[in-house]
């Protein structure tokens, strides 16, 4: 998961529409850790049609690995569509919560951080806030990024959900 | 992340509602359910073995007459005999087995059937639902064990879903690229009742469509590509048996008058005794096929898969040709070799539609090439008179046959003198653990086909390694009058191990030489009230076979001396690349 000489490869988005089970979720997982693919994160949850659910992976590859992860995921019987959204017009959004320390700036610093990352102090304790921000994964990195001098206490991100995005034309509403 | 909490599961039965609303439906116990839809099926003979997860199907089939159920020994020989008896038939083998160590006996059978597609339906048992989890006595998580090695699995936790996902495992092992399907069953699911639905044996499965017919313009560009050929080479694999389409293949060869390579697994896809077979390739394929395959400049592959034993080193592999690959399983195509024509579609299909547009290219020169490979290259066969070669035993049980036998082997150097001199010309008459090499497959696979065509020679040809890992099932083979002829080459020693160590570690024999400590298969045979026969001469090895041929109701041992220090030749040394590939001991300069 963690390969340091492949973080080099290019990431990929992959929006999979499947049977909401846990059998079809394992034979998913399966695929990259029986095979060695990249795998930078995951989302499994019920999409609107009952039965069914939607995975977003994120992955990292070239061209004809991604083209192998495509192929592996149809043979899994109860995965309906693939659609890779590295190459298309997406919407993809992550949200994160950082527990930063305001030991050595104080909180007044963070905050005018977190503004300017239109993200939301949900917690707040004598030594600690919390910031929730919702973004692309790029944005969520560049946040973390900045505030990794204060002391990032604690951290979790959900990883990427992302959809087609129904105007293929150019847009930009990031 | 979702949880197991947050996935809706179906409401068990309540039966007493069922039995209100229809007073008039019959109800069946789960057993009952099991066992008539696997009747409705088609299945008529299961493979099994009893224990405390599946005593409720044991009950039901002691009255039942409908599915003769042979009682193996051990699950996995029970899983490689339903295995041989599917790739004798083309029909799905079933597999019964208990929970826990019933079900983990039969993985390695599983995997065997998944590395070379085999279409097979494993129902084990499983603790009640109740105490699923709960380190019950006998409880293994065989859908979690199986994930990696089956095409689909199931557990199933709602009596009235049974019919449907025994239906629809048939119909996922038996479709697209065949393979392995698990059903766990719970104990409690066999003793609930509920009516029977007799659902269409023709599943609807939306996210489960393969392709069958192969895209239009890349068949043209197929049919182009053979046409202007100057030197073409079919290659076929275990797709074109798989896909029944031996009779397409033969005459989409023979039109075109290409010349046919087959793999391991191909055998019999393409008559031997047609001018255009080159026989098999690869590792210990014959030294023209492996050149064919170096100087081709078209080739098409059918329904084969690129295995590292066909193509050896892989920038040595066939550089100069424009590729065409046609398999049913998209993921096999450009996973090994890139490809110029990926054509992703039935064998059946796709083969006349390219014969159809394809005319014979013009490649007298590439055939007198071939021709003069043939004459320089032949395959050796040792000539002895007071010792037998292992390929003269070989050579000896296809004239003894006719070549019309079905023939059963292990894993190892026997395995590849069969593949080489056993003169293949009918499908599904070669039976072989090609992907996962599994040794101990051969005899129970070898039952498993005798059952299915009691009226066929079939021959395992074995050896002292192979045969010991599942010897044991001469109790069934006497049991049932089984009448597999055990052609056990015995060398006294792992052959194909003890070559490597030979020719790559300086003869440093490490635990591959049973020597005097191999038990006496004769008298193994006999204690198992199995008729035993030894050979240690070609005059006696003459007489054993046609001795052993002439029974057809009950399984014969023939313990057969060969010579020991035999290698199997020509050899690709691991690495290599095809056109390297050395024929004897002095050219491997050992």
């Amino acid at each position: 998961m963690s390969n340091p000489v492949s973080v080099k490869q290019p990431k990929h988005t992959l929006s999979v529409l499947v049977k909401h089970n846990l059998n079809t979720l394992s034979r998913i997982i399966g695929i990259f850790s029986s095979k060695g693919f990249e795998l930078d994160s995951v989302t499994f949850a019920a999409e609107a049609e009952p039965g069914m659910a939607r995975m977003t992976i994120t992955t990292r590859g070239d061209e004809k690995t991604v083209e192998q992860i495509n192929k592996l995921l149809y043979n899994v019987v109860d995965v309906l569509k693939v659609i890779n959204l590295t190459h298309k017009k997406s919407i993809e959004r992550e949200l994160a919560i950082v527990k930063v320390s305001t030991v050595k700036s104080g909180r007044p610093e963070i905050m005018l951080i977190a503004q300017a990352f239109q993200a939301k102090v949900i917690d707040i304790t004598s030594d600690k806030l919390a910031l929730e921000v919702t973004g692309n994964s790029d944005k969520v990195d560049a946040m973390i990024e900045v505030l990794k001098p204060y002391g990032i206490v604690a951290m979790s991100r959900t990883g990427s959900v992302a959809l087609k995005r129904e105007f293929q034309g150019a847009v930009n509403i990031n | 992340m979702s949880t197991a909490d947050n996935i809706p599961q179906k409401p068990v039965l309540q039966t007493v509602i069922m039995h209100n609303a229809e007073a008039d439906a019959q109800l069946y116990s789960g057993s009952e359910i099991l066992l008539k839809t696997l009747v409705d099926l088609g299945v008529d003979t299961i493979f099994g073995y009893p224990g405390g997860a599946v005593l409720p199907i044991y009950d039901t089939l002691f009255s039942n007459n409908d599915i003769r159920h042979i009682l193996i020994r051990h699950e996995q020989a029970g899983t490689h005999a339903a295995d041989g008896y599917s790739r004798a038939t083309g029909k799905p083998g079933v597999v019964l087995a208990t929970s826990g160590p019933g079900g983990t006996n039969t993985v390695t059978g599983i995997a065997t059937a998944m590395m070379d597609s085999i279409p097979l339906v494993v129902l084990s048992g499983q603790v009640p639902t109740s105490v699923i989890g709960n380190d019950a006595f006998q409880e293994a998580d065989i859908v979690g064990i199986t994930r990696p090695i089956t095409k689909q699995n199931y557990l199933v936790r709602d009596v009235n879903n049974l019919e449907h996902v025994l239906k629809e495992a048939f119909h996922i092992a038996t479709h697209g690229r065949p393979g392995p399907v698990l059903v766990d069953l719970p104990k409690d699911m066999l003793n609930t009742k509920t009516k029977y639905a007799g659902l269409d044996n023709n599943v609807d499965i939306p996210s489960f469509k393969p392709t069958l017919y192969g895209h239009h313009p890349q068949i043209t560009k197929a049919a182009e590509m053979l046409s202007n050929a100057k030197k073409p080479l079919i290659y076929v694999g275990g797709g074109a048996i798989l896909g029944n389409a031996w009779e397409e293949v033969t005459a989409f060869a023979e039109h075109l008058n290409i010349p046919v390579t087959t793999t391991l697994m191909g055998l019999g896809a393409f008559p031997e005794s047609k001018p255009q077979s080159l026989g098999m390739l690869g590792m210990h394929g014959t030294w023209y096929a492996n050149m064919a395959m170096t100087e081709c400049d078209v080739l098409i592959a059918v329904g084969a898969r690129f295995d590292d034993r066909v193509t050896g080193r892989l920038n040595g592999f066939s550089q100069n040709s424009r590729k065409i690959h046609i398999d049913i399983d998209p993921s096999c195509i450009g996973k090994n070799v890139d490809v110029e024509v990926p054509i992703v579609g039935d064998v059946k299909h796709v083969i006349p539609a390219i014969n159809k547009l394809a005319t014979p290219p013009k490649i007298d020169e590439w055939w007198a090439t071939i021709h003069k490979w043939q004459r320089e290259h032949p395959l050796v066969v040792p000539k002895a008179v007071d010792k037998i070669y292992p390929q003269h035993m070989v050579k000896m049980i296809s004239e003894v046959t006719n070549g019309n036998a079905i023939v059963v082997t292990d894993v190892g150097q026997h395995q590849m003198w069969a593949a080489q001199h056993y003169h293949f010309n009918h499908p599904r008459s070669w039976i072989s653990s090609g992907g996962l090499g599994t040794m101990g497959y051969g005899f129970p696979a070898a039952m498993g086909a005798a059952i299915a065509y009691p009226d066929r020679d079939v021959v395992c040809i074995t050896g002292d390694g192979g045969f010991q890992m599942s010897s044991y099932e001469l109790a069934t083979a006497v049991e049932y009058k089984i009448p597999v002829k055990i052609a056990l080459m015995n060398n006294n020693c792992l052959g194909m191990v003890r070559q490597w160590q030979q020719l790559f570690y300086e003869k440093r024999y490490s635990y591959s030489v049973f020597g005097s400590n191999n038990p006496d298969f004769v008298k193994m045979a006999e204690s198992y009230g199995c008729l035993g026969l030894r050979a240690e001469n070609p005059e006696q090895l003459k007489s054993v076979l046609e001795q052993a041929m002439a029974i057809k109701d009950a399984p014969v041992l023939m313990d057969i001396r060969v010579v020991e220090e035999e290698n199997c030749y020509p050899m690709v040394p691991s690495g290599a690349a095809l056109f390297e590939m050395v024929e004897s001991d002095e050219e491997a300069g050992k």
